[in-house]
C-alpha cells in the first residue's frame, strides 16, 4: 500500500530541549496506525507536526513522497490532512450544521443555503449512527455528541489522512462502536488513519500497525497481531508491569460515612451507602448513571440534593461544600481542566487553594513553598519549577497535583472520580498504590471509574449504579466484570449487549 | 536568561517617561503645588479604581460607581444640611455626614453584589441598571440643579481636601494608605488569592470549597465602601453635588485598572498597576493643560490610545504564555 504521509528523520526541539529524536513514520492509505506511549513520550508533538501545527526542527514531512511544509493546520487540512484534537474545535453557539460547514458554507447566490447544509450534515451524522439534530446548538450537546460532530466535520472535508487524538476517551460504548465502524469504513475507502489512545484493547482491536514511543524515540513497531496488550504496555514503560494493582490487604474498620436516601433532582434517586475506615468502595455504572452526581452530592457540590448523611455518626448538612469539607469529605473531580486546577496559575497556588486557611490570614509563602516541596516528593510530581502554570504539566502530573491538593485538606473520606482518565500506564500504577496506601492509613475511599478492570483491581466492594439508582453491590471474590455488567445493564439485558459492554466499558 | 518583562513593567516605564516629558515641557510640572493638585485629583478615581481592581479580578464589573459617588455626595450633603439646625455647625455634624457617606457606599455595594450573586444577574446588566438609578436619583434630589452644603460647614470641612501634611494633602495620604492595603490584601491574604482564583475559573474555586458568592459579594461591598470614602474626600472640594458629579468616573476607574495590567476577563489583579494607571491618566491631563503642544481637548483621544495600547500589550503576553 502506498505511503501517503510520512515523517522522515524528524527532530523537534522546544528551546534547548529536544523532545523528538529522529522519528521515521509512515501513514499508508487504507491502514490504521496506532501511536502509543506514556504521557510526555511525544505523541502530541508528532500529531501536531503531521497536522501542520508545528514544524519539525530537522527532518521532513512528506506528502505523497514529496516534501510538504505545511505552514498551518488549515493548510494541511486543505490538502486532505485533518486532525481531530482532544480539545474540541467547535463554536458553542453555532448549530451542528453551521459547525460542520464552518469556513466552507454552502451558498445559493450570496445567501447561505441552510437547508442544504442541514441535509448534508444530517446525512453525515446518520452515517455515524448518531441521532444528533443538525439544528442543535453545540452548547446543548453532551461531550460524546460533540466528539461525533468533530468526526462528522472531518469526514465532510473528504480527509485523505485522518489523525485522531484519544478519539474514544469521551464516548459511551454505543458511540465507541459507531466510531469503530466508521474507522473500518474509512479504512476500506482507502483513508490513511492514525490515532493515539491509552486504551490498549482499542489499539489491539483497531490498529493494523502500531508504533510505540518512549521519551521521544520509536522503541517498537509491530503490525496487527504481533503484539499483545501486555507487550505494548511493557514496551511503553520499558519495564515489566507486574503487580499492576496493589494487594487488597487493608483491614476494614468502623463505619465512617453513612448516606441515606440521597437524591439529586434529575440524576440520583434515593441512594444509600456506607463506607468504612480503611475501605476502598468502587462505584461502577454506565456514563449517565448518576455516579458523578452522587459523589458530588456527598461532597456538597450539588444544590437541591436531599437525604441524610452522617460522618462518624455526626449529621452533615447537604448541599454545603464547606460543611462537607469540615466533616472531612474531599472530592477529586474527573474534570481536571475545568473544575480541578487553575491552569494559568502556578503549581503552588493550585496546591494550597483548597486549604488556604491553614496558611494564616497573611499567607505564609514559606510554608506554602514547603508544602509544595513535600507534595512534589510524596506524589512524585515532575515539574520544571513550582512557579510554572499547572496547565503546562502533563496529564499524569496534573492528576498527581490534584491529588496532592485534595490531600492537603487532610480529609478522612476521599471521593475520586475517574482517577486515571487520560493517564499513562506508569502513572496509573503510582496512583493505584497511593489509593491503597490512603486506605491503609485509615481513610475511607470511594473510587468512581468507567474502566472495569480498575474498579475490580482496586475496590473491596463495588456499588453498581443504573439510571440514578444503586442497582446492587458486589463484594470480595465475586467482583467480576460479568457481575458488574449485569447490574449496570439491568438484569433483563440480553446477552449480546452484556458481552458488548464487557468489552467496552464506557 | 532574565529579560525585562515589559508587560509587567510597561505601565511603570510609561509613567516615568510621562514625568520626564512633563518636567521637560514645563518646569512647573514638578512644583509641589502642581504635584499636590494632580495627586489629590487622582485620589477619587484612585480609591475607586483600587476597589474596581478586586471586582474585575474576580471576573466582575461595576459601571455604577460614578453615579453612586454622585448619589452618595447628594445624600451626604442633604443629611448634613438637615442636621445643622439640630447639631449645629461643628465637626460632629461632619462626622455624621462622613458616616452617612460610608454607610451609603457599603449599602450600594451590597445592593449591587446581592443582585449579582443572589439573583444571579450579569454584573454588566445590574450595574448598568443601578448606574441609571443613582444618576437619576441625584438629579431628582437636586431637582435638576445643585445640592450645596451649608456654607458654615463648607468652611469647616474644606481642609479635609485642601490641607494635610505639607503639600501632601489628606486625599493623597488616604489614597496611598488604601493602595498599600489593597496591594497587600491582593497579594498576601486569603481574600486576594480567592479573588484571583474565582476570576481565573470560578468552577475550580467552587470545587475547592471557596465561598465563591461570598467573595464576590465582598468585592462589591469593598468597592462600595471605597466609593463612600472617595465621596467623603470629594464633598469638601466643591461643597456641592449635582446630576453631573462623577460622570464617567466608572470608565476612568476601569481604564486605570486595565492600563495597570489587570485583565478585564479577571484572574490576575495588580493593585500597584492600577495606581500607576490612575497616575498615567491624570498626568496626561495635567501635562496637556500645562504645555500648549497639544490641545487639552485631545486629552480623551490620548487616553483612549493608551488604553488600547495597554490591551494590545496584554494580548502579546498571552500569546507568549501559550507557547
Amino acid at each position: 500500500m502506498e505511503t501517503v504521509l510520512e515523517l522522515s528523520g524528524v527532530t523537534r526541539c522546544f528551546g534547548p530541549v529536544e523532545v523528538l529524536h529522529g522519528i521515521d513514520l509512515g501513514l499508508r492509505a487504507g491502514e490504521v496506525h496506532a501511536l502509543i506511549g506514556e504521557n510526555g513520550a511525544g505523541k502530541s508533538t508528532i500529531m501536531k507536526i503531521l497536522g501542520g501545527y508545528l514544524a519539525p526542527t530537522e527532518g521532513q514531512v512528506l506528502l505523497d513522497g514529496s516534501p510538504a511544509a505545511f505552514s498551518s493546520g488549515p493548510e494541511a487540512e486543505a490538502r486532505g490532512v485533518v486532525v481531530i484534537h482532544q480539545e474540541f474545535n467547535l463554536a458553542p453557539d453555532l448549530t451542528v450544521a453551521d459547525n460542520i460547514f464552518l469556513g466552507r458554507e454552502m451558498t445559493r447566490g450570496w445567501r447561505l443555503d441552510h437547508a442544504a447544509m442541514r441535509r448534508a450534515a444530517g446525512d453525515l451524522l446518520e452515517e455515524l449512527d448518531t441521532r444528533i439534530d443538525p439544528r442543535a446548538r453545540i452548547r446543548d450537546l453532551s461531550v460524546p455528541d460533540r466528539q461525533m460532530v468533530e468526526i462528522a466535520k472531518a469526514l465532510s472535508r473528504n480527509a485523505r489522512v485522518l489523525i485522531m487524538d484519544e478519539p474514544s476517551a469521551a464516548l459511551t460504548h454505543r458511540e465507541v462502536d459507531a466510531l469503530y465502524a466508521q474507522v473500518d469504513r474509512l479504512r476500506a475507502e482507502g483513508v490513511a488513519l492514525m490515532f493515539c489512545s491509552h486504551r490498549l484493547d482499542e489499539v489491539a482491536r483497531l490498529a493494523d500497525r502500531i508504533t510505540v514511543l518512549r521519551d521521544g524515540s520509536v522503541v517498537s513497531r509491530a503490525t496487527r497481531g504481533e503484539m499483545t496488550e501486555d507487550q505494548m504496555a511493557t514496551a511503553m514503560v520499558g519495564r515489566e508491569l507486574t503487580d499492576f494493582f496493589p494487594p487488597k490487604d487493608t483491614l476494614t474498620g468502623n463505619v465512617l460515612l453513612e448516606v441515606q436516601d440521597l437524591s439529586v433532582p434529575g440524576a440520583v434517586d434515593d441512594a444509600s451507602l456506607t463506607l468504612h475506615r480503611g475501605e476502598v468502595l468502587g462505584i461502577a455504572g454506565l456514563v449517565g448513571a448518576g455516579r458523578t452526581e452522587l459523589a458530588e452530592a456527598i461532597a456538597g457540590l450539588r444544590p437541591g440534593s436531599t437525604g441524610r448523611m452522617t460522618v462518624s455518626g455526626e449529621a452533615v448538612p447537604l448541599a454545603d461544600v464547606r460543611a462537607a469539607g469540615r466533616a472531612g469529605i474531599a472530592y477529586l473531580t474527573e474534570d481536571r481542566k475545568e473544575a480541578g486546577l487553575l491552569l494559568t496559575k502556578p503549581l503552588t497556588e493550585n496546591l494550597t487553594l483548597a486549604a488556604l486557611d491553614r496558611f494564616g490570614f497573611r499567607i505564609d509563602r514559606a510554608a506554602e513553598a514547603r508544602a509544595m516541596d513535600d507534595a512534589t516528593r510524596e506524589f512524585d510530581i515532575r515539574a520544571a519549577s513550582p512557579d510554572m502554570p499547572a496547565g503546562a504539566l502533563s496529564g499524569g502530573n496534573q492528576q498527581k497535583l490534584l491529588l496532592a491538593k485534595t490531600m492537603l485538606t487532610e480529609p478522612q473520606i476521599v471521593l475520586i472520580d475517574e482517577p486515571t482518565r487520560g493517564i499513562d500506564v506508569g502513572t496509573k500504577r503510582q496512583i493505584y498504590a497511593f489509593i491503597r496506601r490512603l486506605a491503609a492509613e485509615g481513610h475511607g475511599i470511594i473510587v468512581i471509574s468507567s474502566e472495569l478492570p480498575e474498579v475490580i483491581g482496586l475496590a473491596d466492594r463495588v456499588l453498581v449504579m443504573r439510571q440514578g439508582r444503586i442497582a446492587g453491590e458486589v463484594e470480595g471474590d465475586v467482583i467480576t466484570e460479568e457481575g458488574i455488567v449485569r447490574l449496570a445493564m439491568g438484569v433483563g439485558a440480553d446477552h449480546h449487549d452484556a458481552e458488548h459492554k464487557n468489552r467496552e466499558p464506557a | 536568561m532574565r529579560r525585562i518583562d515589559f508587560h509587567l513593567l510597561g505601565p511603570l516605564i510609561a509613567l516615568i517617561a510621562l514625568i520626564i516629558i512633563g518636567a521637560l515641557l514645563n518646569p512647573a510640572f514638578l512644583a509641589p503645588a502642581n504635584l499636590s493638585n494632580v495627586l489629590a485629583r487622582s485620589a477619587f478615581i484612585g480609591l475607586i479604581a483600587v476597589g474596581m481592581t478586586f471586582v474585575i479580578t474576580q471576573g466582575g464589573l461595576d459601571l455604577s460607581v460614578g453615579s453612586m459617588a454622585a448619589f452618595i455626595a447628594g445624600i451626604t450633603i442633604m443629611a448634613m444640611n438637615a442636621l445643622v439646625p439640630i447639631t449645629g455647625v461643628n465637626w460632629g455634624t461632619i462626622i455624621i455626614g462622613m458616616m452617612v457617606a460610608m454607610a451609603g457606599g457599603l449599602a450600594a455595594g451590597l445592593f449591587n453584589g446581592a443582585l449579582i450573586t443572589r439573583a444571579r444577574i450579569e454584573p454588566f446588566i445590574v450595574t448598568l441598571g443601578t448606574m441609571g438609578i443613582y444618576r437619576s436619583l441625584v438629579t431628582w434630589l437636586s431637582d435638576g440643579g445643585t445640592l450645596s452644603l451649608d456654607s458654615g460647614l463648607r468652611t469647616l470641612y474644606r481642609p479635609v481636601y485642601f490641607s494635610g501634611i505639607g503639600w501632601i494633602t489628606w486625599p493623597i495620604i488616604t489614597f496611598a494608605i488604601v493602595a498599600i492595603l489593597g496591594e497587600w490584601m491582593m497579594r498576601h491574604t486569603r481574600f486576594g488569592r480567592h479573588v484571583e482564583a474565582i476570576g481565573s475559573n470560578d468552577r475550580v474555586a467552587r470545587y475547592s470549597a471557596v465561598d465563591v458568592e461570598g467573595v464576590r459579594l465582598a468585592s462589591y461591598v469593598l468597592l462600595g465602601g471605597l466609593v463612600g470614602l472617595a465621596t467623603i474626600l470629594y464633598v469638601p472640594r466643591l461643597g456641592s453635588a449635582s446630576g453631573s458629579t462623577g460622570v464617567l468616573w466608572e470608565l476612568e476607574a476601569i481604564a486605570a485598572v486595565i492600563i495597570g495590567g489587570t485583565m478585564l476577563k479577571g484572574g490576575t489583579g495588580r493593585v500597584w498597576g492600577t495606581v500607576v494607571g490612575v497616575l498615567i491618566l491624570s498626568m496626561i491631563d495635567n501635562i496637556l493643560n500645562l504645555a500648549d503642544l497639544v490641545s487639552p481637548y485631545l486629552n480623551g483621544a490620548i487616553q483612549g490610545v493608551i488604553i488600547v495600547l495597554a490591551v494590545v500589550l496584554q494580548r502579546e503576553k498571552r500569546a507568549t504564555d501559550n507557547r
